[in-house]
């Protein structure tokens, strides 16, 4: 507990002098003492005809020469496709019958989309994957991030490694992942067996309709959750510690220091890595695939498996279009409404 | 910063003006497209004797088979420059003839006096003609294959295994003669102790990604009554596909699935059937004919150790056909030196020596010597196969049928939904889809 008057003098010296040293402070001091700003240098040291050159354009001219080529790629790479799409989507045109008669069909891809048992089978499997893994890896995430925070002996390195799974591509994942489920030869039985006492070949996690879910989210929670945890450790990093020592001066139970510091200060962090997250696992593919095949059945067959399907193996591309709209309008909306309610937690 | 400039476009002037190695002084090479497998291996060597011959040399372009489709299609799709020559599935021959992807041949073969007559009826059917039935070729029989089976003889040539057998189910354990006895033989070995090792019975096809379980089950469909169509009335499905023998066939394979096959075997395919019985984990294997000569060349389950045998019958005979035929690329810029490749093939003693390395030639002058059932101990089993094969759709929009049966039987054989009877009727409602979609109705 603190002591008498000197600490707590100390104490609301630092306190007074934090909030004095607030980033507006520092800039409004900064303005007052004239240096030659790089932007002036790097002028001055242009060769004279360039100089010539660029004088007569405007800076807003010259800004827009600058992001021209960016522009260029954006609108050829990402604007440019999602139209086309969009105007395949109310055709009948198929990629590997480019000389068929292209017919317009109005909406009905959009119909029998929307009125397709199986497609929202598929909408069902995407949406539990995505809750799932989402839950999974804010808590285990949030754990680890709160653990590596307690700076302990090794942490550096502790660190260094579980960021390994992320760096991994997730083609090469699903791979592996396959072997080591294997119920004859594959770890993860071994190591139930070994804990549980159930013999390894009695169960397996891919075959069984039951488990090949929870074996695609356990395959990306290992993968990812370290990936959150280092989002959320940066949020946590961010909290200033005076604010906890305040609390502590206030004989605030570390409990409660959680619950109203903590947490709320690391909200808008959550948010941001449960957003990434989402859209991430929302268009998951090469991992569920090479892992499952989307199988049992159509047990764990995603969204983008059934796109994938649909427009590279039976081309019916402009019905694979509207699909690939439904979903980008649905990601879109969904990822405005959160970050609708992420920009108000953040102000608070 | 100018006098850099001077020099770096000095330097980029100078390269420019070396000049470059005239490219027609390199000898012509084409490029061969297949599946990776032992059968290609075994095409690599055969075909040094064409680069020999030709002076073309060869280059290889091999995809593994849950792979090759995906890539091949999109390939030809894209009009791609890849390969001259492709030895394409039998399925892709509808989708690859109407959309202008392959050479028509008739005309080479009529100037090289190639003659479809010289190859088995059931190859020229499956692997060239479209629209089948037809003497519209576009491709030539280059690779024969059925699906059969290979058993492990030493374990049936046991004294105390064979007594046990005899005890349990009245009769002598040998190679069955029905898929029931076939179903009743994995059983009996599933989870025994052979060797101090548990075996299971039946490795059997199970893929959920390519074409696995659906060329797997149609070897149990075909010999149970199952008919893609009325013969009388084209793209009539209903009471052949979902007929009551074609139930049964579904409900069997299930059955066998479900039984008598190894821990997690639930998208397996030819590797994994490979895997597992030269492991000498199972009895029983489902395979193409195509792996048995490197099967009986294996150190641990060839030789003495394994046998083959053709698809039993149960109500009729049927295999279902594997194979393909060879193709020119209609983007290739090299379709002279590729017929020339096919004409090499074409050749009798080319055929002869195609079979010896391990290929399975689809040649009359091969298949009809009277020496063939004795050139090695799965040869008679070929050729019974040959004459009661039954392909899958080779339409052009072959791929959503098989994509629709794929998910079908996946769902009901391994993933436990609904009945046999459910599936084949929702698997016909799917293909009257496409087949609507298509105006073929």
């Amino acid at each position: 507990m603190l002591g008498g008057p000197p600490a707590i003098r100390r104490l609301r010296r630092a306190f007074t002098i934090a909030v004095e040293m607030r980033p507006t402070t520092i800039i409004a001091m900064t303005e007052i003492t004239p240096v030659p700003s790089l932007a002036a240098r790097v002028a001055s040291a242009s060769p004279d005809w360039m100089a010539r050159r660029a004088s007569g354009l405007s800076d807003r001219s010259i800004a827009w020469l600058f992001i021209a080529p960016t522009v260029v790629l954006l609108l050829a790479i990402n604007i440019f496709p999602l139209i086309w799409t969009i105007r395949l989507s109310f055709t009948n045109y198929r990629a590997n019958r480019p000389n068929a008669p292209l017919l317009s069909v109005g909406i009905d891809h959009y119909q029998s989309i929307l009125s397709d048992a199986d497609i929202w089978a598929a909408m069902q499997a995407t949406a539990h994957f995505v809750v799932w893994t989402i839950v999974l890896q804010t808590l285990l995430g949030f754990a680890l991030a709160y653990l590596i925070d307690r700076k302990f002996r090794g942490h550096a390195l502790w660190t260094t490694i579980i960021l390994i799974p992320m760096m991994l591509s997730p083609a090469v994942v699903g791979n592996f992942w396959r072997f080591l489920y294997q119920p004859q030869i594959g770890l993860f039985n071994y190591l139930v067996a070994f804990v549980s006492g159930v013999p390894p070949s009695s169960f397996e996690m891919i075959g069984s309709v039951k488990l090949a879910p929870w074996a695609i989210i356990l395959v990306d929670t290992w993968m990812w959750t370290p990936y959150v945890a280092l989002i959320i450790l940066a949020g946590l990093r961010s909290i200033p510690d005076y604010i906890y020592e305040a609390a502590e001066v206030d004989r605030a139970s570390k409990w409660r220091q959680f619950w109203s510091i903590t947490l709320p200060m690391v909200l808008p962090f959550i948010m941001l890595a449960v957003l990434f997250r989402g859209i991430e696992n929302f268009k998951m593919f090469d991992m569920v695939n090479l892992l499952t095949s989307g199988g049992p059945g159509s047990t764990t067959e995603v969204a983008s498996i059934t796109l994938k399907r649909e427009a590279f193996e039976k081309w019916r591309t402009g019905f694979s279009s509207a699909f690939a709209v439904i979903l980008f309008v649905t990601v879109f909306g969904l990822a405005n409404i959160y970050v609708k309610a992420l920009n108000r937690v953040r102000q608070r | 910063m100018t006098k850099h400039l001077l020099g770096a476009a000095a330097l980029a002037a100078v390269a420019a003006l070396v000049p470059v190695a005239p490219a027609s002084a390199q000898p012509k090479t084409i490029t061969l497209c297949w599946a990776a497998w032992d059968p290609a291996n075994a095409l690599v060597e055969l075909s040094k004797d064409f680069t020999a011959k030709s002076g073309v040399g060869m280059k290889f372009e091999f995809v593994p088979w849950p792979n090759f489709a995906d890539r091949m299609l999109n390939e030809l799709n894209s009009k791609g420059k890849l390969c001259d020559l492709l030895i394409g599935d039998s399925q892709w021959i509808g989708g690859s003839a109407e959309n202008g992807h392959y050479v028509k041949l008739n005309d080479f073969f009529a100037k090289e006096g190639i003659k479809m007559d010289d190859f088995m009826p059931a190859t020229v059917l499956g692997y060239s003609e479209w629209p089948k039935g037809t003497p519209n070729y576009w491709a030539l029989p280059a690779m024969g294959d059925a699906l059969g089976w290979t058993y492990r003889k030493d374990w049936f040539a046991r004294p105390d295994i064979q007594a046990d057998f005899k005890k349990k189910y009245n009769r002598d354990l040998a190679v069955p003669k029905t898929l029931t006895e076939l179903t009743e033989i994995a059983q009996f070995f599933q989870g025994r102790e052979i060797d101090g090792k548990k075996v299971y019975g039946a490795a059997i096809f199970t893929e959920r990604g390519s074409e696995g379980i659906t060329m797997g089950v149609s070897n149990f469909l075909y010999p149970y009554g199952f008919k893609y169509e009325d013969p009388k009335k084209p793209y009539s499905m209903e009471g052949f596909v979902n007929s009551e023998g074609a139930v049964k066939g579904l409900e069997a394979y299930k059955a066998l699935f479900k039984c008598c096959t190894p821990p997690g075997y639930t998208d397996a395919y030819m590797q994994e059937g490979l895997d597992a019985f030269k492991s000498g984990q199972v009895a029983l294997q489902m395979n193409w004919f195509a792996f048995f000569p490197g099967l009986y060349k294996d150190e641990k389950v060839g030789g003495e150790h394994i046998g083959f045998f053709v698809n039993p019958p149960e109500k009729e005979r049927g295999s279902q056909l594997g194979g393909q035929g060879m193709s020119v690329v209609s983007y290739s810029p090299n379709k002279a030196e590729a017929l020339a490749y096919i004409k090499w093939f074409a050749s009798p003693d080319v055929q002869k020596k195609w079979w010896a390395l391990g290929g399975y030639s689809a040649h009359k002058a091969v298949l009809n010597d009277p020496g063939f059932a004795a050139t090695a101990p799965f040869a008679a089993d070929f050729l019974k196969a040959m004459g009661e094969v039954v392909d899958f759709w080779a339409e052009p929009s072959y791929a959503q049928l098989l994509l629709a049966e794929q998910k079908r039987v996946h769902d009901y054989v391994v993933a436990d939904k609904g009945t046999a009877k459910e599936a084949l009727d929702s698997l016909i409602k799917d293909w009257q889809k496409v087949f609507k979609d298509d105006g073929k109705k």
